[in-house]
């Protein structure tokens, strides 16, 4: 199925968590915070969270800001 | 140690009081950004040098790695500053609640204080990335209900900056002039009218100078207006020698607060000479 992820369409397998979405990004060493339709879904929920076709997901970290 | 007259300290150094904002307590008084440095071991030695407490950092989309394959968390020792997340880039309040609410999830899965807490930016226009004082207020309601601790930046008018207070800002945060400008405070008064009005009545709130800091005698001029503290990211960032300018800033920092605190004298038209007169040999004019 596909999401967008981060602004660009991305191809993942139906019934993927968002936990297995940071896994196969080879993130899941890294800090990250993760949006589902403009809603915030803590870490706590990213095993269980299933992304659903069409799904917005923004990912995001910290970086240098003033 | 007998040789130590050169580099000992004078023996009444006064005691700096602690910035104090909200729950939290720094001894430093500056806050310093992240962003924009040469290299990230640049960074860490600007801040090391500066002795702030407290950073200031962007949330974005994944791009865990910069340029060079790092990533500004190897480069910040989190047990040793309080990261103040911030939501530079929103220009809405909407867009800015959501990114103050990604911004604590990370810092609450790093374990930072820093995770309530956010630096509220809700800009007007791209160009001079001044604040829209309507969707700041409205970004403000929405974080103070949510349990944030919000860091506000606004314009320097005074009434804008006591209706952010008002809407339950943990601190707000006027700019001297427009963000990386360096122009440094353009408008002292309002400056001092916003210390005033915020101050009336609750004189520990504090107020932050925020923006436009282009050298150390911004800051020092931020502190001897009455400010509790300055944020600054550019002058340091992009001055020539980052390490030697986050030293200015420190210094610069204390020498405004003590000079605020001890009192400066009355400006006169005319002079006051400082030699007696009494006992002169010369001939005084009109005497």
């Amino acid at each position: 199925m596909q999401i967008n992820l981060n602004g660009k369409t991305h191809e993942t397998p139906e019934g993927t968590t968002i936990a297995q979405l940071i896994e196969q990004l080879n993130l899941a060493d890294q800090a990250c915070a993760v949006e589902v339709n403009k809603a915030l879904v803590t870490k706590a929920n990213h095993a269980t969270h299933i992304l659903s076709e069409g799904d917005t997901v923004e990912l995001v970290t910290l970086v240098g800001g003033g | 140690m007998s040789h130590a007259s050169s580099t000992m300290s004078t023996q009444s150094e006064p005691q700096i009081k602690p910035l104090v904002v909200g729950e939290r307590m720094f001894n430093s008084r500056l806050v310093l950004g992240t962003g924009k440095y040469a290299s990230m071991e640049l960074m860490k030695d600007a801040l090391d040098a500066s002795g702030t407490e407290v950073v200031t950092v962007a949330v974005r989309r994944e791009r865990l790695y910069n340029e060079q394959g790092q990533s500004l968390l190897d480069f910040l020792d989190l047990d040793r500053y309080t990261v103040l997340p911030n939501t530079a880039g929103c220009f809405s309040a909407e867009d800015a609640v959501r990114v103050a609410r990604l911004g604590r999830e990370l810092l609450e899965q790093l374990g930072n204080p820093g995770a309530s807490w956010v630096k509220l930016e809700v800009l007007g226009d791209k160009k001079t990335l001044l604040p829209d004082p309507v969707g700041t207020l409205e970004a403000t309601h929405e974080l103070v209900k949510d349990g944030f601790s919000v860091m506000c930046y606004s314009s320097d008018d005074p009434i804008s900056a006591v209706r952010i207070k008002d809407a339950g800002a943990t601190s707000v945060m006027p700019a001297g002039s427009p963000i990386g400008s360096g122009q440094g405070i353009l408008n002292e008064n309002n400056i001092v009218l916003c210390l005033e009005l915020l101050k009336q009545g609750d004189p520990d709130y504090p107020v932050i100078v925020d923006a436009g800091v282009g050298q150390a005698s911004d800051v020092a001029r931020a502190m001897e207006l009455g400010a509790d503290g300055v944020l600054l990211n550019t002058a340091v960032a992009h001055a020539t020698d980052p390490v030697q300018m986050a030293h200015a800033m420190r210094h610069a920092t204390l020498a405004g607060q003590q000079s605020y605190l001890a009192g400066r004298i009355d400006k006169k038209l005319y002079a006051t000479a400082s030699s007696p007169m009494e006992g002169a040999i010369s001939y005084i004019p009109g005497e």
